[in-house]
């Protein structure tokens, strides 16, 4: 076992990974402690959500999850540095569908320059323009 | 309201803030959260969000000054008229088709190339720094057209996003048939 990092959009947690040339292979216990889905015998489960891991051979042994069946199966984009001992696991890709899709706009929270927090939810009930620019 | 968003790090954006001395949120978003929910690929972008939380105009290139609006090939003024009759509610809303046929759709790749951007600034951050370029560039190749990753992570490479690199990332873009910016139409 290797400590390795999972970056759930961004937030780190550390967990435990073996790595083979099969790939990356993350605890279930830390699989739940970085995205809060669990491995039960009905499947992967969040809240009252379940997701059948019975089509998936590969996706998990001892105890232990494979990390690209895992973001195939909840539909997220992944990149990993297996040297670096490091994955980025993005917003799940139907998200942009189901709202800039359908002309909803998705809320964000990202704080100031002095580090408060900051929600486009809290402007509801007024019209909003977003400009986003930067200093390059 | 009026709610901005620099695509930088905190030090890189707080000049330019502290002498705009904004009143409205002026935020930070270092990340790329944006790009990930709202399929942004360049700056200056806005989006038009009604008082309901949809979305009255997908994102789309828009300068504060006719100089910049050039680069785009937009005019300024017209936006800046178009936008305060929306704002005063004198803007007929747009049919939603036309809406619809104004959001660009989102790539598997282009997610995937930010998840690499996301690795690579982890990676920065952590001061593993060839690590973090190896990141920016597969990201950089997945979307080629996502200029917040090529020119936005120039600085973290040691490069300046306003010399050679940049010119040259520019002109070979437009060789290959492509706009640097992508404006709508204001109708």
């Amino acid at each position: 076992m290797a400590s390795f990092v999972l970056l759930d959009v961004g937030r780190p947690t550390e967990v435990e990974a073996t790595v083979d040339h099969g790939g990356v292979w993350i605890t279930a216990g830390g699989v739940d402690a970085a995205l809060g889905w669990e491995l039960k015998p009905e499947g992967l489960c969040r809240d009252d959500t379940c997701i059948s891991v019975a089509g998936h051979p590969g996706f998990s042994r001892d105890g232990a999850i494979h990390l690209q069946a895992l973001a195939d199966l909840l539909g997220r984009p992944l990149a990993r540095s297996v040297e670096e001992g490091v994955a980025y696991l993005g917003p799940p890709l139907d998200l942009y569908d189901q709202t800039v899709g359908v002309l909803q706009a998705p809320n964000f929270t990202l704080p100031d320059a002095d580090g408060h927090l900051h929600s486009l939810s809290e402007h509801r009930g007024s019209k909003v323009l977003l400009a986003v620019w930067a200093s390059w | 309201m009026v709610i901005t968003a620099a695509v930088d790090r905190a030090d890189d954006a707080r000049p330019w803030i502290e002498r705009a001395a904004p009143t409205h949120p002026s935020l930070i978003d270092e990340g790329h959260r944006l790009g990930e929910l709202y399929n942004m690929v360049n700056v200056p972008t806005v989006v038009w969000i009604d008082e309901q939380g949809s979305i009255a105009r997908p994102n789309d290139v828009a300068f504060t000054t006719e100089k910049g609006g050039r680069y785009a090939a937009v005019s300024t003024a017209e936006q800046m008229a178009l936008l305060r009759s929306w704002v005063r509610g004198e803007l007929p809303p747009k049919p939603a088709n036309v809406l619809h046929g104004q959001v660009a759709p989102m790539s598997a790749d282009s997610q995937i190339a930010r998840a690499h951007f996301g690795l690579g600034l982890w990676l920065h951050q952590s001061a593993r720094l060839d690590a973090a370029e190896q990141q920016f560039r597969i990201g950089g190749e997945l979307a080629p057209d996502d200029f917040m990753i090529r020119r936005g992570t120039m600085r973290y490479r040691g490069s300046d996003p306003f010399g050679s690199e940049f010119r040259e990332m520019v002109t070979e873009w437009l060789a290959l048939g492509h706009t640097y910016y992508l404006p709508l139409p204001v109708e």
